[in-house]
């Protein structure tokens, strides 16, 4: 568990570059609403196990949320995170879906606006966002911001192409974590490495959102994105390493999670390209979270001898 | 210890983990022969199948190397007398299962030799193969890698079935343990020759040893030696890693194909048998010791001297660890067997038997008695288990007595080597849980069986 953290750093630092000092604050929130949670529902196991699970699912959703959402809001998405996500379900294990992504797909419904403004990265370390320090109900101060939109918003709604040199380093907007496509990557490697994550997972996303994508770019170049595009733009690297990976919400079987993966892949597709959203993953992500039970009982393994 | 690495391939199994091989401890130590104790106790239930039937009496005397216990039918061997000395007790002794079962006692002779007589006996090329295996199963041998299955039984091929490729097992996958490896060292003679005479009779196509690539001098003296053979003998290295000396992964291995689920390895026409096993062929044949002593490594952090020791059977484990000088101050574990598939005893006064490889003392340090969490779902389990099982599955269905479904995982499969409960990061009991859920599919069937027998209505289970 800590070792995903330490992999999370670099991601964290340049959410902190590229996104000033609410970057941080918002982590904090989140990671304090998470405790918060599990502190309540779950004191007894609290206590005996310090296995950082909080603070990996409250870093994770606020790496999912744009600069400058307000930190009340923040901190209620990780309570329902841990809340709605994990303790409602039985604890540690139990879960069906994601935490993160449950807590994200709460203020996704809750807070459609807040959580759909998003700014570009200008290189102020200290800033601190009026929004952000907006008391509970009331809208911020945006005098300072300037509302922008990711490079997946600007494909789907103004038809926009974004630089992918910009993308893969993180200059673009997005949310804290999504932007830095090549740190993601590099993280991503790591924990394969290290055997933290099944390599198959994000493999088998990538290759299902590449495949589509190319096939669609090779018919009409003019209207689809490329593949690398589709791969670097949104959440995608961050969900496919760090959200898809996780251990409790993902098949067991290997061959089950190849089916996990082009499933997740294969909707983000239809979601971005056809769907009314630009952004598809947490969505995608859900979804084969609900499938997961049944992707186990329908793949098993072939047992030596047999 | 030569630590030069073998720059060659290491042929492998799938799967499998990599526990820390503790093999320093004891690897370098010669094998020494322990002196005669005062008593010697002998369970009659050393091996697979029947008990062997007792033939002496309380008081009577018995020379080393004497057959004190017949086989009990086909699948069961003869027990022999360590010692000269007297039968002093027969009823219920410690056994390291850790129950008491039927054995008796021996009281040393002072003057016991070590030397047997040799009996009058035909050169084993003269023998019939039937001869040879009742010879065998008169020698009390069984398999001394642990399973202590009947040897004659393993060696009784069907005719229509020939032995293809005669494996011998050096690899010694289990941490801590150096016994084979020793005698792969020292009894380098009596391994080829106990090869010999079995080959004779064998007459497979193919002889291999596999070795473990952690014993570079083993496999070196014993391609210098195979070289000198008169039938083609390979030496290959295997890769390090646990459970590489189980049967079937060593099948898996060496040749590259599965053992059909259910069937024996001669089915395809494939015999392992142990280095040990195979070195104890030639003692019986050509001196008449019959499987009165083995090697078997004492070791562990818990111990003053850790050694390898040639220990008569029947030899308590209390002189044997006093032989290496006795505990240190923080043995908290003793375990028969490996740190993997060991059993742990709870006292030091049960003897060492035919199957008996290690005597295993640790320490508080190499002992975590893990506090158990709920299942991650994390896949470590899968990725580790040599069978290619789904323990996270199977043990919720054992925590839930869900007996069909997990008899349909085919748990029956499991041979219980622990890799799954060594890898899982929630420290949950898995291979202790199918232990049990074995153990109720067995009952299981017995029952059926028994209500099909009488003729009555079958009951639901």
């Amino acid at each position: 568990m800590w070792e995903v953290v330490f992999s999370l750093l670099p991601v964290v630092g340049a959410a902190y570059y590229y996104f000033g000092l609410s970057a941080l604050l918002l982590s904090f929130a989140c990671i304090a609403g998470a405790w918060l949670a599990e502190r309540l529902f779950d004191p007894r196991r609290f206590l005996a196990l310090k296995d950082g699970s909080a603070l990996i699912t409250g870093l994770l959703l606020a790496l999912c949320l744009p600069p400058g959402f307000p930190l009340w809001m923040a901190f209620l998405g990780g309570v329902v995170s841990i809340g709605l996500g994990k303790s409602i379900w039985g604890g540690l294990g139990q879960n069906i879906f994601n935490p993160a992504l449950v807590g994200r797909a709460f203020l996704q419904a809750a807070f459609p606006t807040a959580i759909t403004t998003w700014e570009n990265p200008d290189g102020r370390y200290l800033a601190v966002r009026g929004t952000n320090l907006a008391p509970p109900f009331l809208s911020g101060d945006p005098v300072d911001a300037v509302a922008t939109a990711t490079p997946l918003a600007r494909l789907k709604f103004d038809g926009l192409q974004t630089g992918l040199w910009d993308m893969l380093i993180g200059r673009t907007g997005g949310s804290l974590g999504e932007t830095c496509a090549l740190l993601l990557i590099l993280a991503g490697g790591y924990l394969v490495v290290r055997r933290i994550i099944n390599w198959r997972i994000p493999v088998s996303i990538l290759i299902f959102v590449a495949a589509p994508t190319a096939i669609l770019y090779y018919i009409d170049p003019q209207r689809y994105p490329s593949p690398a595009f589709m791969i670097l733009g949104g959440g995608l690297l961050l969900g496919a390493v760090y959200m898809a990976t996780d251990y409790v919400s993902s098949p067991l079987t290997n061959k089950g999670l190849w089916i996990y993966g082009a499933g997740i892949g294969i909707i983000i597709v239809l979601i971005r390209v056809w769907g009314g959203l630009p952004e598809g993953v947490m969505y995608a992500i859900l979804l084969m979270n609900a499938a997961t039970p049944l992707i186990n009982r329908y793949t098993r393994n072939r047992v030596y001898g047999h | 210890m030569v630590a030069e690495k073998l720059h060659e391939r290491l042929m492998s199994f799938r799967h499998g983990v990599h526990p820390e091989e503790y093999k320093a401890l004891s690897d370098h130590r010669p094998i020494e022969r322990m002196p005669f104790v005062q008593e010697y106790t002998l369970p009659l239930s050393q091996h697979l199948g029947a008990p062997s039937r007792l033939l002496v009496r309380k008081g009577e005397e018995v020379r080393r190397g004497q057959v004190i216990a017949a086989p009990d039918g086909f699948l069961s061997v003869a027990l022999h007398s360590p010692v000269d000395g007297k039968v002093v007790y027969i009823g219920p002794v410690d056994h390291p299962n850790g129950q008491m079962l039927p054995g008796v006692k021996i009281k040393t002779d002072p003057f016991s030799p070590q030397l047997i007589e040799k009996p009058t006996m035909l050169p084993f090329s003269q023998l019939s193969m039937e001869d040879f295996l009742k010879g065998v199963q008169q020698a009390g041998m069984v398999g001394l890698g642990g399973a202590a299955f009947p040897a004659h039984v393993k060696f009784s091929i069907p005719k229509d079935k020939p032995c293809r490729v005669l494996m011998l097992n050096g690899s010694e996958c289990e941490p801590f343990l150096t016994c084979d490896h020793r005698l792969m060292l020292e009894y380098a003679d009596d391994l080829l020759d106990g090869i010999a005479i079995l080959q004779h009779f064998l007459k497979a196509e193919r002889v291999v040893i596999g070795i473990e690539a952690n014993k570079p001098d083993a496999i070196a003296v014993l391609r210098t030696r195979a070289s000198k053979q008169d039938f083609p003998l390979e030496v290959l290295p295997l890769e390090v890693k646990y459970p590489q000396g189980a049967e079937k992964m060593m099948i898996s291995a060496l040749l590259g194909v599965e053992v059909p689920s259910g069937k024996l390895p001669i089915d395809i026409g494939a015999l392992v048998a142990n280095v040990g096993t195979i070195a104890a062929l030639s003692h019986y044949f050509r001196e008449g010791r019959p499987l009165i002593e083995r090697v078997v490594t004492v070791t562990g952090t818990a111990v003053r001297r850790p050694s390898n020791l040639l220990i008569p059977i029947g030899t308590p484990m209390r002189e044997a660890v006093d032989f290496c000088g006795g505990l240190t101050h923080g043995a908290v574990r003793i375990l028969l067997g490996g740190p993997m598939m060991g059993i742990s005893q709870k006292t030091l006064d049960v003897p060492v038997v035919k199957g008996t490889s290690g005597i295993l003392l640790l320490t508080a340090e190499e002992v975590q008695d893990l506090q158990t969490f709920n299942c991650i779902r994390c896949g470590h389990c899968l990725d580790a288990c040599p069978i290619f099982l789904n323990p996270a599955r199977m043990g919720a269905l054992v925590r839930k007595g869900l007996w069909e479904e997990l008899a349909a995982m085919q748990v029956m499969d499991c041979f219980e080597c622990g890799s799954c409960a060594f890898v899982c990061p929630s420290g949950i009991p898995l291979v202790q849980s199918f232990k049990v859920g074995k153990s109720v599919l067995r009952e299981q069937k017995a029952r059926d069986a028994a209500a099909g027998l009488a003729g009555g209505v079958k009951k639901n289970v």
